[in-house]
């Protein structure tokens, strides 16, 4: 039977794609968002733990509105990530035996592996700093101590700089991608350079790692 | 020159193939590399064996029929060329040189390398009609076409349909063909009344060749033998979120039929 409109759309293997970039574009503004609300984090404990209160008591209406579109977001831009790898790898079922990639990037190719990365890190970083459960001494309302003690285990930390090295491929791929898939980019004469991209990966991820980073180091208690 | 070849070969649709090796001595430098392959073939049979099958016509990089992966790239290592306009001076004395048919699940292979590329005609059915005026040809000039839209539609025209894209591709994804061909007719005055539907049309039966998704990798681009611009991807999703937003179903009530 002839599927519907926006059914069909979704269907389709550009309709899903377009999904991917419109919710790849909410993540992206919510990580520079993020990033940025995070530096507050080193104008000391006092500030900190007001921006916190800020979001989690005053705000916390347009949090939780927040809060859903990104979930939203995420299971869309999964499902679409993970249906459309599924059908690309059965688009070849015979791999060639040589076949050396000109163009593509690192990025690109480790898309899918930082994907997985990402999925396992999200909600471990829900637990740890917003619901508190896999905390090891979580204080409600004390966010400036709940990033310090929860970055003096060094793995965790590690762990988490490998997400944002994983941010880091996947913006670089990504932000410039979705300005293809959204069909908004302008014509060029080089369409893969980018610009914006490339700092965006670098500013993003060092934003967010200078937490971890300071805690690590000893240069924050 | 002395070449040894490692080349897949596979007698029919559903048979195992495999890589055997070839010596190919005495090739001159300025052999096209589809001569070598003549060379080559030549021997084979004086010797009984099988020539080496593969798809050619026009021998001069305008039919899109010469397609084959050369050392892990299609059309081998020359920027904006096809096989059949490649040269041996490309590779050097004593290079070893792999030749794969194109692998796509929308592209099964015939013989040896050669492949079906039937599903591109079929995306191109899909696209069906344009509505142009036949019978007394129009002045050149009628129909005002700003210069960048000839230009990016006839960038988009020069497609060759020989399928590098797909077999560049790590999806093997059909998306810079059938984009090229949306764009070329999307871009100019007379692909205007079917440019809605042919969109949709023409993504859909990709969809259906079973072709991979576009990840923007741009190995396509890099693969095309016409330098065909991954532009062209983004006006196919513009054209076809378009096409999804506006599109009605036939009607003619009001009378004029
Ligand atoms: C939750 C885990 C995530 C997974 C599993 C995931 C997976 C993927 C995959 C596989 C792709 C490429 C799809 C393809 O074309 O083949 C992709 C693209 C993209 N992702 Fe993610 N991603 C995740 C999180 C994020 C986050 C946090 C952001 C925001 C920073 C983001 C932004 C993007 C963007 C902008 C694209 C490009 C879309 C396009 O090409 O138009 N993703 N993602
Ligand atoms: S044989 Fe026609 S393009 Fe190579």
């Amino acid at each position: 039977m002839e599927r519907a409109g926006l059914l069909k759309f979704w269907d389709s293997s550009v309709g899903k794609k377009v999904v991917m970039g419109a919710t790849g574009l909410i993540l992206v503004a919510f990580v520079i968002l993020h990033m940025a609300g995070n530096l507050q984090f080193f104008a000391g404990a006092e500030r900190f733990n007001a921006y916190s209160h800020l979001l989690q008591v005053d705000l916390i209406e347009a949090t939780w509105i927040l809060r859903l579109t990104l979930l939203v977001a995420v299971v869309l831009h999964i499902t679409a990530a993970y249906q459309l790898t599924m059908r690309n790898r059965a688009a070849r079922p015979a791999d060639y035996v040589k076949r050396e990639p000109q163009v593509s990037t690192y990025a690109a190719r480790t898309l899918r592996w930082g994907g997985v990365y990402l999925l396992l890190f999200i909600p471990y970083h829900l637990m740890h700093f917003t619901i508190g459960n896999l905390h090891p001494a979580f204080a409600r309302g004390q966010a400036y101590g709940n990033v310090v003690i929860g970055f003096e285990n060094v793995w965790i930390g590690i762990f988490y700089l490998g997400a944002m090295a994983f941010l880091a491929l996947h913006l670089y791929h990504g932000t410039w991608a979705m300005f293809r898939t959204l069909g908004v980019a302008r014509p060029s004469n080089d369409p893969l350079h980018r610009r914006l991209a490339l700092a965006l990966a670098i500013i993003v991820p060092a934003g967010f790692s200078l937490l971890p980073l300071s805690v690590m180091l000893g240069l924050v208690r | 020159m002395r070449v040894l070849l490692h080349v897949w070969r596979q007698a029919g649709p559903g048979a195992t193939g495999r890589l055997v090796d070839y010596e190919a001595a005495d090739i001159s430098p300025d052999m096209s590399f589809l001569e070598m392959l003549d060379v080559v073939n030549d021997r084979l049979t004086v010797k009984g064996e099988e020539p080496i099958a593969f798809d050619h016509d026009c021998r001069e990089g305008i039919c899109g029929s010469c397609g084959m992966m050369i050392n892990g790239a299609a059309h081998g290592p020359m920027k904006l060329t096809t096989a059949c306009q490649l040269h041996m001076r490309s590779f050097k004395d004593g290079d070893e040189i792999w030749i794969e048919p194109w692998r796509a699940k929308a592209f099964p292979v015939i013989k040896d390398l050669v492949v079906d590329r039937g599903a591109f005609d079929r995306i191109i059915q899909a696209g069906g009609f344009v509505s142009a005026p036949t019978g007394s040809a129009q002045d050149g000039n009628a129909i005002p076409i700003p210069k960048q839209n000839a230009d990016q539609a006839m960038d988009a025209a020069a497609c060759i349909g020989c399928g590098a894209c797909v077999a560049a591709c790590p999806n093997a994804s059909a998306s810079l063909f059938t984009a090229a061909k949306i764009t070329h007719l999307g871009q100019l005055p007379q692909g205007q009344p079917e440019r809605m539907k042919r969109a949709l049309a023409m993504v859909h039966q990709m969809d259906l060749e079973t072709f991979g998704g576009c990840t923007l990798f741009g190995e396509c681009q890099e693969a095309c033998p016409k330098g065909i611009s991954i532009d062209t991807i983004a006006q196919m999703h513009r054209d076809y979120m378009l096409a999804t937003a506006i599109r009605r179903e036939e009607s003619a009530i009001g009378g004029t039929g």
